[in-house]
């Protein structure tokens, strides 16, 4: 059987709004560098193919005080559990909204470098008006529409101008030619000249290019016009299926050229019927039964296994899970649905590659710019 | 006997720039982590406060072409002190990051997360460009006249402090037993201003230290007036006595009409040092490397940087171009010491190479000396602790010329002597950056604003 792949969403105390009253979460350390050095080394420990840590440039959507609020940034935490993992990839969310692509190029190509080739981006946009209102730059459409056009096209110009910058130095750009005192051959870098709607970029990037040529683009899709951009720019997309069927219509939508992974809000107990109580204590304690954008899973990893392998059918190559509460969840996924789904056959024992790319059966792609010599010289 | 006073010493990873000898057989890489993480272990050994990185948006061009000659290539800044901050416990993590090409709401949050991150040891130097060289990278181009730069970092950082101020520590709760997480109106912020107009919740509890360490680097009146007024540390190129001494006088004298005191800005000029057995060794090897630093291209590329054209056909090892500069736009872009009088540098230049008949090589290793501290390891422990001793500086930055082993001979030698002299420490003296500096908690101005509103 082909190994299934599997991700883990790291945010806050867990996917559960209730998660961090849990007694086994860890609320105080939240902003602590050590608890996600922890749990991105949980999620290594398990084999895992990478971690995706979520991100948004306003607070939560919700106004409760009696759920998480706050969070840091993304590339940053997946920077800090860099030097501390040695093959999980780190994949971190960022606004293509409101930031510029120059930095985001430079930080994910800085990622790449410090964890020898494991960084990953996830770009999303921003669509809400407080976000906006954050950096009083813009005002964005109302109309739904509108709106999505707006957001999406701008995404796309920016996953355009972040690989351009990637490959805007040739792998052998750095010569240290002592005869001719040149460090660089400046032939093999190159301005990337992007004109858009909504910015316009030069280049060269100031970061050579990354040691994976190309980190990995993940999206997470939902309305057509997501579907449009993740089948465009993105290597892998990240989708919510509530059935198999649903998961079928959707892996064709995108195309056999890209990857697909479906989200699955997780709550593991080896116990079973132990999960589905948990999770009920916490939508009492929240006040509401958890609302997700994805389907939602209570039960035993058995029970998990077998609904895993049953919507890889669908032509999925693997799943994201969104641990309900960290780490409690995390650590089931690790130590008990990672070895039964071992003893299926359908997951690795070892890591087999050392870069993200590696992993997910992605080749080191050619750079755009450098002129293919075919052995001619 | 007063108190000696005690000295501070940070790290420069080597730049872009050619104080960075990369022809050296030692020199290693520029890019992978690996260097980073030596040079900041080692500067922790050091007991060294900070771990400093610079920054440039556009890589440097001359005559039309990108600048080939130096080391060239480096990481985002905050995305490698996070990565350090995971593989060092006490130094202090510094970015440079520029103010105009930043929003504050994400800088500020960038900034308190390497904060959290690292236990509190972030620190931000606020930098500006006004250029449109640079501007062609970023979504507003050009846009900032040069005479409002200082407008616009100032406004910057104070936007930045009413974003860290909007979270007071009591405002994260995480109280499972009541349930509250975080008081309400946590992160409300409202900023109505020239260069901002922005107002709604920051999404980033206040970091351990509240602010990071502000540092400036500016040397004309209005840096030195932008230090006083907002910075914790100063970094100055005064590396000579007298100097440092007037300087350092100035800059401390200007604080007090900001209701601060000496101690709240500290002086860190930038220096290099090169060691040997003696004297002479030292002196044999500091020259060895200028004539490393300044190779014949690259002593013709930086008379070109002045006379405005090109000079390839120039001997480096004859004398000065006979043409004359044209001083119309200039031939160098990205580069802020090609712009200013060229005329009088050019004819400064002619009277010295005249005076002591320097080849165009020699006239550039002399005028671009930056070496500061050259002698046994002895002599350079005992003029780091006069220059602390007599009021020129508080401590040093130390610029490196080689990567990643340019600090081992100052951490493994000269530092010992500096603790045997008591006027440095054998382990630190507190966790974050700012007690290390000995700098009081920041005044927490925009929120005795909020709750006087």
């Amino acid at each position: 059987m082909t190994h299934l792949h599997l991700a883990v969403a790291l945010d806050g105390a867990g996917w559960h709004p209730a998660a961090w009253r849990d007694p086994g979460a860890r609320p105080r350390e939240l902003f602590s560098g050590r608890y996600w050095a922890e749990v991105v080394q949980e999620a290594e420990r398990g084999l895992l193919d990478f971690v995706t840590f979520e991100d948004a440039l306003g607070p939560r959507s919700n106004d409760r005080t009696d759920r998480v609020q706050g969070r840091l940034d993304a590339a940053l935490l997946a920077a800090r559990a860099a030097p501390l993992t040695s093959h999980i990839g780190l994949v971190p969310s960022t606004s293509t909204t409101h930031t510029e692509p120059f930095h985001v190029a430079i930080g994910i190509a800085s990622l790449d470098h410090a964890s020898r080739g494991r960084a990953g981006w996830r770009p999303q946009v921003s669509a809400r008006p407080s976000d906006a209102a954050h950096f009083g730059r813009r005002t964005l459409p109302e109309e739904p529409d509108d709106l999505a056009a707006e957001l999406f096209g701008e995404a796309g110009d920016a996953v355009e101008v972040v690989r351009r910058l990637w490959d805007s130095w040739e792998d052998d750009a750095e010569i240290r030619d002592v005869p001719t005192g040149r460090f660089v051959d400046r032939g093999k870098l190159h301005y990337i000249d992007f004109e858009g709607e909504h910015f316009s970029v030069r280049g060269p990037s100031i970061t050579p290019r990354p040691p994976q040529g190309q980190p990995p683009v993940i999206a997470l899709a939902h309305g057509a016009r997501a579907f449009e951009f993740a089948a465009g720019g993105a290597d892998l997309v990240l989708v919510t299926p509530r059935s198999r069927d649903e998961a079928a219509s959707m892996v064709q939508r995108i195309g056999a050229h890209v990857k697909v992974f479906a989200d699955l809000v997780v709550f593991l107990d080896d116990e079973p019927g132990a999960a589905a109580v948990r999770k009920d204590r916490l939508d009492a304690l929240d006040g509401e039964a958890l609302d997700s954008d994805a389907a939602v899973f209570a039960g035993t990893p058995g029970e998990l296994a077998d609904l895993l392998l049953d919507l890889r059918e669908a032509g999925l190559d693997g799943f994201r899970l969104r641990p309900g509460v960290l780490p409690y969840d995390l650590t089931g996924i690790t130590r008990a649905l990672v070895p039964e789904l071992q003893r299926r056959g359908a997951f690795r024992s070892g890591y087999e590659a050392a870069t993200l790319r590696g992993l997910l059966g992605l080749p080191r792609p050619a750079n755009r710019y450098a002129i293919s010599t075919g052995g001619q010289p | 006997m007063p108190e000696l006073k005690q000295v501070h010493l940070a790290a420069h990873f080597p730049g872009v720039n050619n104080t960075t000898v990369w022809s050296d057989p030692r020199s290693e890489s520029q890019i992978d982590f690996a260097s980073f993480a030596r040079l900041a272990r080692t500067a922790e050994r050091g007991r060294f406060d900070f771990f400093f990185l610079a920054e440039g948006l556009r890589l440097r061009e001359l005559k039309g072409q990108i600048y080939d000659l130096d080391v060239m290539g480096r990481p985002e800044s905050l995305t490698v002190l996070s990565a350090l901050a995971a593989v060092t416990d006490r130094l202090g993590l510094a970015a440079t990051v520029n103010s105009t090409f930043n929003e504050p709401y994400e800088l500020a949050r960038r900034l308190a997360t390497l904060d959290h991150l690292s236990d509190g040891r972030a620190a931000w130097n606020v930098v500006t460009s006004w250029d449109a060289f640079t501007g062609e990278n970023f979504r507003r181009g050009g846009y900032l006249p040069e005479s409002q730069r200082y407008g616009r970092a100032k406004e910057m950082l104070r936007t930045a402090r009413e974003l860290w101020d909007s979270w007071r520590d009591e405002d994260l709760v995480a109280d499972p037993a009541s349930g509250t997480f975080a008081r309400p109106g946590a992160g409300t912020f409202a900023h109505h201003g020239e260069q901002f107009d922005i107002a709604g919740r920051f999404g980033t509890p206040r970091g351990p230290q509240g602010h990071p360490v502000i540092i400036q680097a500016g040397d004309s009146d209005e840096g030195r007036e932008f230090a006083a007024s907002d910075a914790d540390v100063i970094f100055s190129r005064h590396g000579r006595l007298e100097e440092g001494r007037a300087f350092y006088k100035d800059v401390k004298s200007r604080l007090a009409k900001y209701g601060r005191r000496p101690d709240d800005l500290k002086i860190f000029p930038a220096v290099t040092y090169v060691l040997g057995d003696t004297e002479e060794e030292a002196a044999e090897r500091a020259a060895e490397i200028r004539r490393a630093q300044v190779g014949p291209q690259t002593a013709i590329s930086y008379v070109e940087g002045f006379w405005g054209r090109d000079l390839s056909a120039y001997d480096p090892d004859g004398p000065l171009p006979d043409v004359e500069p044209d001083l119309g736009e200039g031939v160098s872009r990205g580069r802020a010491q090609f712009r200013g009088d060229r005329a009088s540098v050019v004819r400064r230049w002619r009277e010295i190479a005249a005076e002591q008949d320097f080849s165009i090589r020699e006239l550039v290793i002399e005028v671009t000396g930056r070496q500061t501290f050259i002698g046994t390891a002895r002599s350079v422990a005992d003029q780091i602790n006069e220059f602390v001793q007599t009021e020129a500086a508080d401590g040093f930055i130390f610029v490196p010329h080689l990567t990643p082993g340019g600090l081992d001979d100052l951490v493994d030698k000269v530092v010992p002597l500096l603790q045997e002299k008591g006027v440095y420490r054998d382990e630190y003296p507190g966790s974050t950056l700012r007690e290390n500096l000995g700098l009081a908690a920041p005044r927490d101005t925009a929120g005795a604003e909020r709750e006087a509103s």
